[in-house]
């Protein structure tokens, strides 16, 4: 019998969330463990299963996966999210890197200074009404299927309702302008495993509030006023 | 009949480079077309070649990939780079975002403004020599083989070379308590296709001076 998937993360969605739902999509079940203090991470450090010292971490298959899209990559290759030839995993590879800047964007945002929260706000939906939603409206329309690549599911379908629905957090009427975007939304949130997860109750996480903001920095020891466009820099500092 | 793939970018290493290194060390040849002038990217964009307006860019097998990332995923599948399994990508896959996490660093260097560039290199430094250095030695005497994973060459041991070239280039003490990843450079850098790509005259690219930052900011505008 498989053992299932276990996550090692805080309470929150900071780059597990992507897992998350990728797991989700694929209607595979996952256990989570959770670390809420400082304390808590360096014991999970000094367990030698983190190779950079650095989660997201997922136990699965007896491997101690860690580098977000290692696990992505693997998780979507395993449960046939990653296109059917080496053409459509090209194009899934591109929509979810493009998709990648714009949801660390929105993942460093509660991390702003009370003072630029504004500046960064505009910012985020800025990027993302002129830079990417044309982008993957543009390839719905082109391409004329139910998903971004293939006539199937695939990672870069899951990614860009994830990416949506954050922004629409944001602001509510940001799709607007983007009627294939919305008959995406629609259509893609109705698929059965990707609903249960829509629901109260499931492993779903919230916007960070405040508290959480706390214990976060608690944990990661990140400063505040971190720039958006210096985020790869910052993930790697830590 | 496909042509060469053609490879979109600033005559400069940036982004492009561990690009142009992974399709050196497949044995492919490939064509530049550098971006000198604001109106060679604005030509780029225009003609909707640039899915989010970035580069780099490339031109291969009838397609205009973007996205590092997606560039390398596919050179390294069409190029049998990639290990032999899911597992083994994972393997690679994982190892690959550590090197590329410190190579975003030492990328970042070169647009730090001055007042902050020692304490960023500093940072480099600790990390290169208590976390990513030791971490892929660990991964070497794990198995005692010649390479990263599985036992021969992927694209990750040609990721790893160039990031301890750069190491070495920032500062040489650095690599010397990893006896093992000294042999994995040494035995690597004498593979024909990796020995062709380090003489000089190849298509890979100088250290980034000063001069060509100024030119890259007048046409990216960063």
């Amino acid at each position: 019998m498989t053992k299932k998937p276990v996550l090692h993360y805080f309470n929150g969605r900071g780059r597990m969330e992507s897992i998350r739902w990728l797991l989700a999509a694929a209607g595979v079940e996952f256990e989570e463990k959770f670390f809420e203090t400082r304390e808590e991470f360096e014991k999970l450090i000094q367990g030698g299963a983190l190779m950079y010292e650095q989660v997201p971490m997922v136990e699965i298959d007896g491997m101690n996966l860690v580098q977000t899209r290692a696990i992505l990559r693997y998780i979507a290759a395993k449960y046939d999210l990653y296109g059917k030839n080496l053409e459509e995993q090209a194009w899934i590879d591109m929509y979810v890197e493009g998709l990648r800047d714009l949801s660390d964007m929105i993942m460093y945002f509660p991390l702003s200074l009370p003072k630029e929260r504004e500046m960064n706000l505009e910012y985020i939906l800025q990027r993302a009404t002129t830079r990417f939603f044309p982008v993957y409206e543009k390839a719905l329309r082109d391409h004329r299927q139910d998903f971004l690549v293939g006539n199937r599911l695939n990672w870069a379908d899951v990614q860009l309702l994830e990416v949506i629905l954050m922004v629409e957090e944001c602001k509510a009427n940001v799709l607007s302008g983007f009627p294939l975007l919305q008959d995406f939304k629609v259509r893609t949130s109705q698929i059965p495993t990707i609903n249960r997860f829509l629901q109260p109750g499931s492993q779903r996480k919230p916007p960070l509030d405040d508290e959480s903001i706390g214990t976060v920095k608690n944990i990661f020891k990140f400063e505040q006023g971190m720039f958006l466009k210096n985020m790869s820099t910052i993930v790697a500092e830590y | 009949m496909s042509g060469k793939p053609v490879l979109h970018y600033f005559n400069a290493r940036g982004r492009m480079e561990c690009i142009r290194w992974l399709l050196a060390a497949a044995g492919v040849e490939f064509e530049e077309k550098f971006i000198e002038r604001p109106e060679d990217l604005e030509k780029l964009k225009k003609d909707g070649k640039l899915m989010f307006e970035q580069v780099p860019m490339v031109e291969i097998d009838g397609m205009t990939l973007v996205q590092t990332r997606a560039i390398l995923n596919y050179i390294a599948t069409k190029y049998d780079l990639y290990g032999k399994d899911v597992k083994e990508r994972a393997l690679i896959d994982m190892y690959a975002e550590g090197i590329a996490d410190l190579s975003e660093m030492i990328i970042h260097l070169v647009v730090t403004p001055p007042d902050q560039k020692e304490a960023k290199i500093a940072l480099i430094k600790d990390r290169t020599k208590n976390r990513y250095l030791p971490a892929f030695e660990k991964v070497l005497k794990s198995h005692g083989q010649n390479y990263l994973v599985g036992n021969r060459l992927t694209r990750v041991d040609i990721h790893l070379l160039e990031l301890l070239l750069y190491v070495e280039e920032m500062d040489s003490s650095l690599l010397a308590p990893f006896p093992l990843l000294k042999a994995l450079k040494s035995r690597l850098s004498n593979l024909p296709n990796v020995k062709k790509f380090l003489q000089p005259g190849s298509q890979r690219k100088p250290p980034t001076d000063e001069k060509t930052i100024e030119e890259a900011r007048k046409v990216f505008k960063f």
